[in-house]
């Protein structure tokens, strides 16, 4: 099943072999420029190829993510869908307010949570124990702010604001709050 | 000769202020007060690094987001306008060989600005006013956090570097447009036209190609300044509604915070600032690269007319890409999280992508080059987007900005990595080819100390941002405090990253006042011999 750890493994094998495949290029060009040798006109046709090739890595990339990302049509459609649990939850005074002390979700179910700010805004992340993020959204006040998950593994879950709300907002931890089981 | 002697005179004494015109001057002064200011956020970020690895107990939280609020913006504002508004308003003129429309307005530009960022960064360092540059609302109004005595002098501070960035504005369109005294009447709709890509938008349907008025950096140089315009015209207006909560609470009266809805708000302030991140930042790069890879080659611009297109579709494209910021906002229309934020910003893939490829070809028509300062510092230049643009994209993405909007990611092998190695290499670049033009012959101190420059600022930019984004991918965030050394790892190692980049930039800094002399220095600062509004002394 592809969840949050699955793709940011994706993301740094491709980002990292992108990024050694255009430093070895530039080191490349950096040593044939400078060496003798009779100067040549790049062709048009080259040139052209790569803009072909810039337009289709643009737009394939969102495309594969659509398609391979389950939350991403989930996060677009989720006004039609139904979600096996909905937790409303307010923010104030840099504080959250949970609907309970603990909230608790079975495997492999959809969950909606519904947060509102009644002042500044703030963000809402999930992370897990060893702190990596499971997903987040912002909370932006006089606006209903809905984020829809379904939840592949068993974990425990510790609830931060993922945005800046100004120093108090340092403190915005619920620490171990959502349970998966 | 001594080392009292250069630290004095400069390098052979060969540097000499008094043989300057006033818009020589005028741009030594820019990137003077711009690389003292580019001093100020390398110290800043600095000790945020140290702070992310251990907090230091002699800074207080408050204190430490007033650091960060200073930051970006005397990075931009301070440093990088300046750098850029000093070379540009020399090489408008420059480049189309006609003295510039005001000398005194470039003055007043370059006041403005110094003074605006010393302005609002003693408000911060003093008051720790700290709503952070991207100022949600209503964070800047929050006066139980904030004082709105201090956020006032702030909010001013920050009005009048954009006063001078209008003025600046002014300035470059109108010496591209008037008719100076005793020359024949310029054509001043046709030069305008040409500058911002109306002419060649025309010859795309025409038979008969009219030809370019202005060359391609001026017209890229014009079309950045369109961004520079809406802007500050973004900002200004932003600054003036929190100054009025702020004048409000300053005479006792409350204003509520719910009369500006804080979604429009977020949309309305991240277009304006979506015009500097990716307009006028992006289309003054590919410009600057282009005249680089002109003077470094002395050939013509490898499909020029493409790159002309290209600056004016990535202008179009500045103006409807800031969506990308709002993905994570629930409320935000779907339609444009899709069409904004993913489809037209992929578009700066093309764009940039596009310059990034004209400029290697035109170097590569030209070889064998020398490996000189501006060339290597061009090349590091185009490394650094070409390394931050696709990260930004992926970032761009529905389904990445859900596990990745505010880490560390998105500040480190995006922002940092673009703005450092992409942005700051290519001023480099610029500076070590204008720094004979400016100087009127003045000689480099040390090439040893331009090498470790080089390497070091390279290898410093290029770790920091990786392992800040290795430990965004972790989950650390950005805009917060670790107090358990949760990433330490990471942290430790960009320190070790900053670390070179401070080194680097007092090599360089080092480096250009052995070259030009603490008299030198003092000497720009000094009025011009010279009537003329010329850029350069008569033969």
């Amino acid at each position: 099943m592809v969840d949050t750890q699955v793709v940011l493994n994706g993301q740094t094998i491709a980002y990292t072999a992108y990024t050694l495949a255009i430093i070895s290029l530039m080191v490349w060009f950096s040593v044939i420029v400078t060496k003798k040798g009779k100067s040549s006109k790049v062709s048009t046709g080259l040139f052209y190829t790569w803009v072909g090739f810039l337009v289709v890595l643009g737009v394939s990339l969102h495309i594969a993510t659509a398609h391979t990302i389950p939350w991403k049509p989930l996060d677009l459609h989720r006004a039609d869908i139904k979600a096996d649990k909905v937790f409303d939850i307010s923010v104030e005074n840099h504080t959250f307010h949970l609907p309970a002390d603990t909230l608790y979700i079975d495997v492999n179910d959809l969950a909606l949570f519904k947060v509102t700010s009644n002042d500044l805004t703030y963000g809402f992340g999930l992370f897990a124990r060893d702190n990596s993020m499971l997903c987040q959204m912002q909370v932006v006040p006089g606006h209903m702010n809905d984020l829809l998950w379904q939840f592949v593994k068993p974990g425990i879950y510790t609830i931060r604001s993922t945005e800046y709300s100004g120093p108090l907002g340092i403190q915005m931890i619920e620490k171990d709050v959502v349970v998966v089981r | 000769m001594s080392f009292i002697n250069t630290l004095m005179n400069g390098e052979q004494a060969a540097f000499k202020p008094d043989t300057q015109t006033s818009m020589q001057k005028i741009a030594l002064r820019f990137v003077v007060v711009g690389l003292i200011y580019y001093g100020f956020a390398v110290i800043e970020g600095m000790i945020m690094r140290i702070y992310q690895i251990e907090p230091i107990p002699a800074i207080p939280p408050d204190q430490f987001f007033g650091i960060m609020t200073a930051h970006p913006l005397v990075g931009i504002f301070g440093s990088t306008y300046s750098i850029v508004f000093g070379a540009f308003l020399f090489l408008v003129p420059f480049l189309m060989k006609k003295p510039i429309w005001s000398v005194k307005m470039a003055n007043w530009s370059f006041l403005m600005i110094a003074i605006g960022t010393m302005v609002f960064w003693l408000a911060g360092f003093i008051t720790h006013y700290a709503p952070l540059y991207t100022l949600y609302w209503p964070l800047p109004a929050d006066f139980d956090q904030f004082g709105p005595v201090g956020g006032a002098i702030f909010i001013t501070g920050i009005a009048l570097v954009m006063v001078g960035a209008v003025l600046f504005v002014i300035n470059i369109f109108k010496t591209i447009m008037y008719t100076p005294e005793g020359w024949e009447k310029q054509p001043a709709g046709a030069l305008l036209g040409s500058a911002l890509g109306v002419s060649g938008l025309k010859n795309l349907f025409k038979k008969r190609k009219e030809e370019h008025l202005v060359s391609l950096p001026v017209a890229a140089i014009a079309r950045g300044t369109v961004d520079v315009a809406l802007n500050s015209g973004i900002i200004l207006f932003t600054g003036v509604l929190i100054l009025v909560y702020m004048v409000a609470a300053i005479f006792g009266h409350s204003l509520e915070h719910s009369a500006i809805d804080a979604l429009l708000y977020k949309n309305w302030f991240w277009w304006g600032l979506d015009l500097v991140a990716d307009g006028l930042v992006l289309i003054f790069v590919a410009g600057t690269w282009y005249l680089l890879a002109s003077l470094i080659t002395g050939k013509k611009i490898f499909m020029e007319n493409i790159a002309r297109a290209a600056l004016l579709l990535e202008l179009v494209v500045s103006w409807t890409v800031w969506s990308h910021h709002l993905m994570s906002d629930q409320a935000q229309p779907g339609f444009l999280k899709v069409f904004s934020g993913e489809m037209v910003t992929a578009f700066e893939l093309i764009t940039q992508g596009l310059a990034f490829f004209i400029v290697l070809a035109t170097l590569w028509s030209a070889r064998p080059l020398k490996m000189t300062n501006p060339l290597k510092f061009l090349l590091g230049g185009l490394l650094g987007f070409a390394l931050a643009v696709p990260a930004g994209i992926m970032q761009a993405d529905l389904g990445l900005n859900r596990i990745l909007h505010n880490t560390q990611w998105i500040i480190g092998p995006h922002v940092h990595v673009a703005i450092l190695v992409g942005l700051t290499m290519t001023l480099y670049s610029a500076i070590y080819i204008l720094f004979p033009i400016l100087t009127n012959g003045g000689k480099l101190y040390s090439q040893k100390l331009a090498n470790f420059h080089f390497w070091a600022h390279l290898i410093g930019g290029i770790g920091m941002g990786a392992f800040m984004g290795m430990a965004g991918l972790k989950g650390m965030l950005r805009r917060t405090i670790y107090f358990e050394g949760e990433f330490n790892i990471y942290m430790i190692l960009a320190g070790i990253c900053g670390a070179l980049l401070l080194f680097a930039f007092l090599a360089f800094f080092y480096n250009i006042v052995m070259s030009v002399g603490v008299n030198g220095v003092l000497g720009i600062f000094k009025p011009s011999k010279f009537e003329t509004r010329e850029a350069t002394p008569a033969e």
